[in-house]
Order: structure tokens, then C-alpha cells, then sequence
């Protein structure tokens, strides 16, 4: 083991190589994310976050390092453990990824129809209640996912993501593409789970709101490797050039003034 | 972590109280158990005047222990019974409180019975048909339109897309026409033979095949293919740029997408299906030679002989003829289903199949009026 901690990482990345159409994205990347606190990534576009995050899930091939997920290195697993590992993590994809031709409520049931044994009555009660915590109206339950609003796709893909009720959430841009009311509220319900059900947090997000409301750990993304992590203190005394202008620049300075 | 072996919740009866004691692990892998205990607690609460329940030994909860919690209190409170709740966690306020305002409009799907379904759903199929009808007429006039101004204003025609189109649907589909026509071609001539042999009238085989598939067979069996092969394909491009918006993007741009997409797929159907159909004719003629020649020992030099004589420059013009309408008909039905496709994969799906169905249909109830046509005219 690297890490002299061998504390509560649930993710574990370690010299990540991941290189696509002969560009190499991410370079010896290593990474760890504690239990229950919720890590923010940040990184100017097209720097990778959405590869690592799908390197993570298993969706894109590594071509070096390893991967451990809930102490689980996923290329080693057995297909059972990979399963057992999959129910335990919920996805926010950056589009929504919601099935086109399922309505909005099941969609959100679909995870609980494939994993758990429930009755019709409870996985509905249970599906309107993430819907609800996600803060929809009742009456998009039987819309298809062709009628909604790009944010309302992002709400729903939350609830679905949720859905089990899984001990890490991996959102992609969770709030880009929502009012700021409605981001406020969606950065809020991230801390009540988190609060509550212990939730691990890893999201890229671009908002500096959240990162200054809810994240407890910030990293930062760059040339393929993650550059600086830390609190958003730590991000505010960095004098890297990028990470300076992103968290002193003029949009960081009305966030941060928006705190005092 | 949890204790397994606990009850997730315990009921005694008390007088006229129902003592509940919940403990270990309210969470999604144990909701299908506690659901049944909460409507069985719920159940018994009712013969009874109070509910107790201790919360202080249930070490998780999640959104499902949490609703179903909150489906105890909304049983009992109902029912006129008071609860109460002790020993209830700090840390699952959050949780509890998110449960408690959820569930409270009751969404009702109003329903209608046997008669009216199926009268409804007739009345859907007949509106289908008819807008079927309406709609590909208008996208024929919308290419009519089109076309009009391309022979107004050359220039305006996307030659790049209709050549590579042409391309797809005509030098990427010879191998393949040229397999299939082939086989039919002598499949025809090997069951002529067999047939005709039994009157000694072999060379008659000629006849047949040279008729056959110079009038009918040659381009109705390219159609098909092209109906299967390309007509699906543009269906299924046109309708996912339907479903990610691309063809509103064309719209916002000030670009016609009967312009930019429909005319030069359908211009180049059109251009390829007599091209293809040539050639498959000739391959299904060279497919009927060969096997005349090896399986019935008619040489070649007596094949053609007897082909010169039979068919006539009309057999060859009535085939042919029909190609570009045909593919007229294949393009247009290809397109208007793919502007039909909804958001979903599913009506993607849909549409595709409809496409491929449809377009088959018209070609054969088309050449059908052709026949008729051609018997009146004399040919
Ligand atoms: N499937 C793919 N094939 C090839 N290159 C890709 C693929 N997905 C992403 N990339 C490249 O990887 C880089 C990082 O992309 P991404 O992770 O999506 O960026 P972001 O940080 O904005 O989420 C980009 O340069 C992109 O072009
Ligand atoms: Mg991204």
C-alpha cells in the first residue's frame, strides 16, 4: 500500500493510465476519496474529469495503475463481487442517461425492480418520495424523459441515481443547467443524505457555490493528474497559476464574497 | 453492523397499547420484511387506543426505513390512533423530515373501461392511417417544392451529399444486389428446367426467365432490398438527429431539412435504383445462363440466341421505368417515418420497423398498378 493510512478510502486510484485515440488523458493519476465526506473535482474542460469518473465506474479501459473501489479492485473481482460492488454506487451522468422509453417513475424504480424484492405499492411510495426529495412535482411521474427540461432530466437522473439508497454518488455536473434557486436546493439535498445516510460524495461540478457549501475536499484536475486537494482554504492559498485564477478570479471573488 | 438475528420490529400488546420495539438495520436490502411487519403493526394498532414505538436500537436507516416509518405514523394517525415516537436518533432527522413531506398528493390516473378503450383505440388507428396518408403526400410535395428550386437554381443542390449518398446506397449495395440476383435468377431457370423438361419444351425456360426478369422480378427484388437496406438507414439517421435535436438546429439555422438532408438521400435513391436494377437484371439473367448451361447442357451460344429473340426493348423499358418511382416511393416513406420518431430508442425502433414495412407494401401494390397500366397501354 501506498497510502501509509489505510484508513477509509472507499475509492483508492493509484498511477492511473488511461490514454484514448493515442492521447494520453489521465497520467499516473492517484486519488483517494474518504468515507462520507464529499470530494468536489474541479478542472478546466476537456482536462478528463469525465474519463476519471468513468475509468472509476469500469466504462473506460486503464492502461496502467489500479482502481479499488469499497476496498474492491474491480479488475480483479469476480463477477459476483462486481455486482455486489455496482449496487452499492449510484450515477449522475453528465447527459442524464435516463431510458428514453421508460416514464420518469420507472426509471427511478428500475434499480429496486432489478435488485430488491419489494411490492408494486412500496417501490411507487419509495419512487415518489426520491422524486420529491429531488424536488419534482408529482405530476412528471408518467412524463417520458423526451418531455422534460434539461434540468428536470438531471433531477430525475439524481432520484434514479439514488434509488437504492447507495453508499457512494458519482454525479457528473450535477448542477449545471440548473436555476440557481434550484441548485441551492440540489446542493442542500446533497447534504441531508450525506448527513444522514453517511453518503461518500465524488462530483465535478463547476459551481463554486457548491464547492464552497458542500464540499468538504476539493481536487484539482490538470494535465492529467490531480495537482492540488484539499479544503478550500488550501485552494484559496495555492499559487498555482489556474487554480489562482479559478478560485481568486472574478467569479471566485463574488463566491467567496457570497459566503462572508 | 446490523444484528441480523434482531427483529427489525418487535410488538407486544399492552393493555390497550401496542408497544413496538424496532431495532438493526432499516434500509433498502431489509424493506421487502419491514414492510409486511409495518402493515401487520399498523393492522393491530387500529383494534387498539395508542402506539409506542422505540426507535433508540435501529443503528441504520435509509429512505426506505424512513418511508416506511413515516407509512406507521400515517397509518395510525388515520386511523385516530395516537403514537409516539422515543428514542429516535439525532442523526436521522433529516431523512425522517424529507419522508414526511413526501407521498402527501395522491396522483390518480383516471381510467376508462373495456368499451371505451376499444373504441378509443380505433379511433387512434383510423387517425393514424389518415395522417399517414396526409403526411407523406405533403412530404412529396415539400421534395416537389425542392426540387423546383434546384431546377431554378442549380447551384443550391448539395451535390457533395447526394454523391455521397450515392455512394452508401448504389456502390456499397452492387455486391450484395449482385449476390442475391444471381441466385434468383437461377433458381428460376433450375425450376423452369425441371418443370419444362417433362414436355421437352426446355428452351421455353428462356422465355420465362428473359420475361420474368426483365418485367418483374429484377426490379421488384432490388426494391425490396434497397427498402431493407437503405431506406431503414434513413430512417433511423433521420430520426436520431430528430431526437437530439438536430433538425430543429436546421430549422433555428434558416436550413430547410428537406433541402439538406431529405432531397439528396431521396435524389440519390432514385438515381441508384434503376442502376441497381440494370445490373441485377443482367446477374439474374447471367445466374439463369449458367445453370441452363450446366444443369440442362444449353450452350450459351443457343441461350442468347433464343434471349434475342424474346425480349424486346418493351420488356426492358417497362422494367426499368418502374425503378425511379419505386425509389421515389421507398425515399419518401424512409423520411417521413424518421421525422416521425419521438424522443425515445424504443420509437426509434418503431419507426425503423414501420419504415421498412411500409415502404415494401407500396412497392408491391405498385407495381401491381404498373401491370394493369402496361396491359391497358399494350406493352
Ligand atoms: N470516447 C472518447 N474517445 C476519445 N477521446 C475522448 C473520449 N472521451 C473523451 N475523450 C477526450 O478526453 C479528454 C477529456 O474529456 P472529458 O473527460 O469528457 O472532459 P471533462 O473534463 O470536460 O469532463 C478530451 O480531450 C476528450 O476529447
Ligand atoms: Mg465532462
Amino acid at each position: 500500500m501506498l497510502s501509509p493510512i489505510k484508513n477509509d478510502a472507499v475509492i483508492r486510484a493509484r498511477d492511473v493510465v488511461v490514454v484514448l485515440n493515442n492521447q494520453t488523458v489521465l497520467n499516473q493519476l492517484s486519488l483517494d476519496v474518504m468515507r462520507g465526506e464529499v470530494l468536489g473535482f474541479v478542472g478546466g474542460s476537456g482536462t478528463g474529469k469525465t474519463v476519471l469518473m468513468r475509468t472509476i465506474l469500469g466504462l473506460v479501459p486503464k492502461r496502467a495503475g489500479s482502481i479499488e473501489v469499497l476496498g474492491v479492485d474491480l479488475d480483479k473481482a469476480s463477477e459476483r463481487d462486481r455486482r455486489s460492488i455496482e449496487r452499492r454506487w449510484g450515477v449522475l451522468f453528465q447527459q442524464g442517461a435516463l431510458f428514453s422509453s421508460l416514464t420518469v417513475l420507472q426509471n427511478v424504480q428500475f434499480p429496486m425492480r432489478e435488485y430488491l424484492r419489494l411490492s408494486q405499492r412500496l417501490m411507487d411510495e419509495i419512487a415518489m418520495t426520491k422524486l420529491e426529495m429531488v424536488g419534482l412535482p408529482a405530476n412528471v411521474r408518467d412524463k417520458f424523459p423526451s418531455e422534460l427540461s434539461g434540468g428536470m432530466i438531471k433531477r430525475v437522473a439524481l432520484a434514479r441515481a439514488l434509488a437504492l439508497d447507495p453508499e457512494i454518488v458519482f454525479l457528473d455536473e450535477p448542477t449545471s443547467g440548473l436555476d440557481p434557486i434550484g441548485a441551492g436546493d440540489f446542493d442542500e439535498l446533497i447534504r441531508t443524505l450525506q448527513q444522514t445516510l453517511g453518503l461518500t460524495v465524488y462530483m465535478v461540478t463547476h459551481d463554486l457555490d457548491s464547492l464552497h457549501e458542500i464540499c468538504d475536499r476539493i481536487a484539482v484536475l490538470s494535465e492529467g493528474k490531480v495537482i492540488v486537494s484539499g479544503t478550500i482554504a488550501t485552494m484559496l492559498q495555492s499559487e498555482h497559476p489556474w487554480v489562482k485564477e479559478y478560485f481568486r478570479g472574478k467569479r471566485g471573488r463574488a463566491a467567496i464574497s457570497a459566503q462572508a | 453492523m446490523a444484528l441480523i438475528d434482531e427483529p427489525l420490529l418487535r410488538s407486544a400488546t399492552l393493555g390497550d397499547r401496542l408497544q413496538l420495539a424496532a431495532a438493526g438495520s432499516w434500509t433498502a436490502p431489509h424493506a421487502a420484511g419491514l414492510e409486511a411487519l409495518i402493515d401487520d403493526a399498523v393492522a393491530r394498532g387500529r383494534k387498539l387506543s395508542r402506539v409506542e414505538l422505540n426507535m433508540a436500537a435501529v443503528e441504520n436507516l435509509d429512505t426506505f426505513g424512513a418511508w416506511l416509518l413515516e407509512r406507521l405514523l400515517r397509518g395510525c394517525a388515520e386511523a385516530g390512533r395516537g403514537i409516539s415516537v422515543t428514542g429516535l436518533p439525532d442523526r436521522f432527522h433529516g431523512i425522517i423530515n424529507e419522508a414526511h413531506q413526501s407521498n402527501r398528493t395522491s396522483a390518480e390516473q383516471p381510467h376508462e373501461g373495456v368499451v371505451g378503450s376499444a373504441v378509443a383505440g380505433t379511433k387512434r388507428a383510423l387517425a393514424t392511417i389518415t395522417q399517414d396518408v396526409v403526411l407523406n403526400v405533403a412530404m412529396f410535395g415539400a421534395l416537389v417544392f425542392a426540387a423546383m428550386r434546384v431546377v431554378v437554381k442549380p447551384g443550391s443542390l448539395r451535390l457533395t451529399s447526394v454523391v455521397h449518398h450515392l455512394d452508401r446506397v448504389c456502390w456499397k449495395a452492387v455486391p450484395i444486389v449482385l449476390l442475391i440476383t444471381v441466385l434468383i435468377g437461377a433458381i428460376i431457370a433450375q425450376q423452369g428446367i425441371f418443370h419444362f423438361r417433362r414436355f421437352g419444351a426446355e428452351v421455353y425456360v428462356v422465355d420465362m426467365l428473359g420475361i420474368l426478369v426483365m418485367r418483374e422480378i429484377g426490379v421488384l427484388i432490388v426494391a425490396i432490398m434497397i427498402a431493407g437496406r437503405s431506406g431503414s438507414a434513413y430512417t433511423a439517421e433521420l430520426g436520431a438527429m430528430k431526437m437530439r435535436e438536430e433538425i430543429d438546429a436546421l430549422h433555428t439555422m434558416g436550413l430547410d431539412p428537406i433541402d439538406v438532408l431529405v432531397l439528396p438521400r431521396v435524389l440519390a435513391l432514385v438515381i441508384a435504383l434503376p442502376i441497381l436494377t440494370f445490373l441485377g437484371s443482367m446477374a439474374a439473367l447471367y445466374g439463369g445462363g449458367m445453370v441452363c448451361w450446366l444443369y440442362a447442357g444449353m450452350s450459351p451460344d443457343i441461350f442468347l440466341g433464343r434471349l434475342r429473340e424474346i425480349i424486346s426493348i418493351d420488356h426492358f423499358e417497362v422494367g426499368m421505368s418502374k425503378a425511379p418511382f419505386m425509389a421515389l416511393v421507398i425515399g419518401i416513406v424512409a423520411s417521413v417515418e424518421g421525422m416521425q420518431v419521438k424522443g425515445s430508442a424504443e420509437s426509434l425502433g418503431l419507426q425503423t420497423t414501420a419504415s421498412v414495412v411500409k415502404s415494401i407494401f407500396l412497392v408491391i401494390v405498385l407495381d401491381g398498378i404498373f401491370a394493369m397500366f402496361f396491359a391497358a397501354i399494350g406493352k
